[in-house]
């Protein structure tokens, strides 16, 4: 079992320099884990992960009343209903509204705000530093009465504006670090080529650096759009009228009736997973290098 | 400014001088949205809390609204068993949550580093709840533990637990019922964060060790371990946030029953406001919470060293 030849992985790496050449039963034990102990415990975890996975599709699936543990025969009705009866129709495209509008406004003022961070020392700055930190820690579900009073004052509630702003605002600290750590990455020497060249800032940002930050750019547009459409106590909140709601609220309304109806449930779930899986499926290769480059090294 | 001037003196290269030509407003310019926001949407609301936990603020009892200086507070620290109550939920809640997390998490980390055949597969499948949101979370959980068509019934074919028993309403079960649906969406978080720094852990190191004999066991404690620290420290703490101030998850799986058992402080603070309106006990209650939380802030500022060197 020892010997690594019969392991069916890619080529091991081959070593920069090669060394005097060593027994094989000490050679890198670290990528000579027996395998049962990488498949055992991920598969167990997998189920783990799966199961749930598979109830929502079950319920989503089959027949009302059915027991069965496949779904078969099946049917499509419980999606019908919730689209139509459920209006999940409507808080879908209420949803679809708040998250592209919370992913432009927050990506748009993220980069200005992050460029500010990485390439100017001033006199507020660590300062302003510290309170996006602390930003962190303020829960937004604690400011909900204030933040009502001041969307009625405005004359926002039960617009989907309230909606955009709150969530602008508590997605801002996070995206506008990631992104400033982004740009710090990118040689400050290339933008002062493309101003001797005759450019100015602006321009020097957009040709020079924006191609640059586009992993970033990725990745605070799409947690921007996912927690957004993900978030529930906002909607909640300042929406009031049922044509205003958004998808979570909606799930919620199916939990919370008085006989749960699982199988819309499950369907209206599934709707709700629909663009989120889509936007991690586009993004999937972005995100570790986001996360490493961006967050982790902060 | 003082730097400013030295800056001035000396006769700057052209393209120095191109670079400081901008107006110095440029940076305050272009933080001016930011600032604004969260000066009007965070800024202002934390303050008019802090205002509010000094008054008698209820709408529905008006006649006794006004000043009422420490009353609050008083009230909270002496006379008010379910501040206790949810306190030490919360402190339960995020304890379990973040050290099974972070246990499994790093765990699940360590492997799928190693390279196997259906890696790629493996972590897309693991890390795919991580994507879901608190609502969708619950309403898959309320799904699965549903009494009469949940996965109890099954599990009761088997032999396991007994029919027509729904684990969030009983207190005996509800505590490790919701600590299992958060896990299944929290573990991945840890997961993908211990994961992208353990990438970045030189191979030559393990290769060192591994020529001066070390076992595996020994080579985890001496180099990853350390290795990872930062990153640790940095989603623990996050994550410990995070968790304090979650409110979807168990609102909508157990409304923070059966009987209060599962009532987080800041779930208790949203009924206090929404469902009782007495928004100056829910302020008072909010302004405590805050300085827990700020203490964390500064826990979180001292170990990771944020904000230290400002290049």
């Amino acid at each position: 079992m020892t010997t690594t030849e019969a392991t069916e992985t890619a080529p091991a790496p081959v070593r920069a320099t090669p060394g005097p050449p060593r027994p094989t039963k000490n050679r890198r034990a670290w990528d000579e884990v027996p395998r049962w102990q990488i498949y055992l415990p991920l598969s167990i975890y997998l189920v783990f992960t799966l199961i749930p996975f598979y109830w929502i599709l079950l319920f989503a699936l089959r027949p009302a009343g059915s027991t069965s543990l496949v779904p078969w025969p099946i049917t499509f009705d419980h999606f019908e209903k919730v689209w139509t009866e459920r209006e999940f129709g409507t808080y879908f495209e209420n949803s679809v509204y708040v998250g592209i509008a919370t992913l432009l406004v927050t990506t748009l003022v993220a980069l200005a705000g992050g460029y500010a961070l990485a390439r100017f020392d001033f006199k507020i700055k660590n300062g302003f530093m510290l309170a996006l930190l602390c930003s962190q820690f303020v829960p937004g579900a604690l400011l909900l009465v204030p933040l009502f009073e001041i969307f009625a004052e405005l004359k926002l509630i039960n617009s989907l504006v309230s909606v955009i702003i709150a969530e602008t605002v508590f997605q801002l600290p996070l995206s506008m670090i990631l992104i400033s750590n982004f740009i710090k990455n990118v040689p400050y020497s290339l933008e002062e080529a493309a101003w001797v060249d005759g450019c100015n800032r602006l321009t020097a940002f957009r040709i020079v650096v924006l191609p640059l930050l586009r992993p970033g750019i990725i990745a605070v547009g799409s947690f921007a759009f996912v927690h957004s459409w993900n978030h529930f106590l906002f909607a909640l909140m300042f929406l009031n009228n049922q044509d205003k709601q958004t998808i979570p609220v909606g799930l919620n309304t199916l939990m919370s009736a008085d006989s749960v109806d699982l199988g819309a449930l499950a369907a209206g779930g599934i709707i709700a997973a629909v663009p989120v899986v889509i936007v991690f499926a586009f993004i999937q290769k972005w995100l570790i290098t986001g996360f490493s480059a961006g967050a982790v090294k902060g | 400014m003082a730097q400013a001037a030295a800056v001035a003196k000396q006769p700057a290269p052209p393209r120095r001088r191109r670079a400081s030509a901008t107006p110095r407003r440029l940076p305050y310019l272009l933080i001016a949205p930011a600032a604004l926001l969260m000066l009007g949407f965070i800024a202002y609301p934390v303050i008019s809390v802090f205002y509010y936990s000094l008054q008698h603020f209820n709408p529905t009892k008006p006649w006794r609204n006004g000043f009422a200086g420490l009353d609050n507070f008083r009230q909270i620290f002496t006379d008010d068993p379910q501040f206790w109550d949810t306190l030490t939920f919360s402190a339960k809640w995020v304890f379990v949550e973040v050290g099974l997390q972070l246990l499994f998490g790093l765990a699940l980390a360590l492997i799928v580093n190693q390279t196997f055949v259906g890696r790629a597969l493996g972590r897309a499948l693991v890390f795919s709840p991580w994507a879901v949101s608190g609502v969708l979370t619950s309403a898959i959980w309320v799904l699965l533990y549903n009494s009469q068509t949940g996965i109890t019934r099954y599990l009761a074919d088997l032999g396991i637990g007994s029919y027509g028993t729904s684990w969030l309403s009983d207190t005996s079960t509800v505590f490790p019922a919701v600590v299992v649906a958060d896990l299944w969406r929290g573990v991945p978080f840890f997961a993908i964060l211990i994961l992208a720094d353990l990438q970045s852990v030189s191979k030559d190191l393990y290769e060192a060790a591994e020529v001066d004999g070390a076992s595996r066991l020994k080579q985890f404690w001496h180099i990853t371990l350390p290795h990872l620290k930062d990153a640790i420290i940095l989603s623990t703490l996050l994550r410990a946030v995070w968790e304090f101030n979650n409110v979807d998850l168990l609102y909508t799986l157990t409304g923070g029953g059966p009987a209060g058992e599962t009532t987080t402080l800041p779930l208790y603070i949203a009924n206090t406001s929404v469902e009782s309106h007495n928004f100056g006990y829910a302020s008072a209650l909010t302004t405590v919470a805050f300085v827990i939380l700020l203490f964390c802030s500064m826990v979180y500022l001292r170990l990771s060293k944020f904000g230290g060197e400002s290049k």
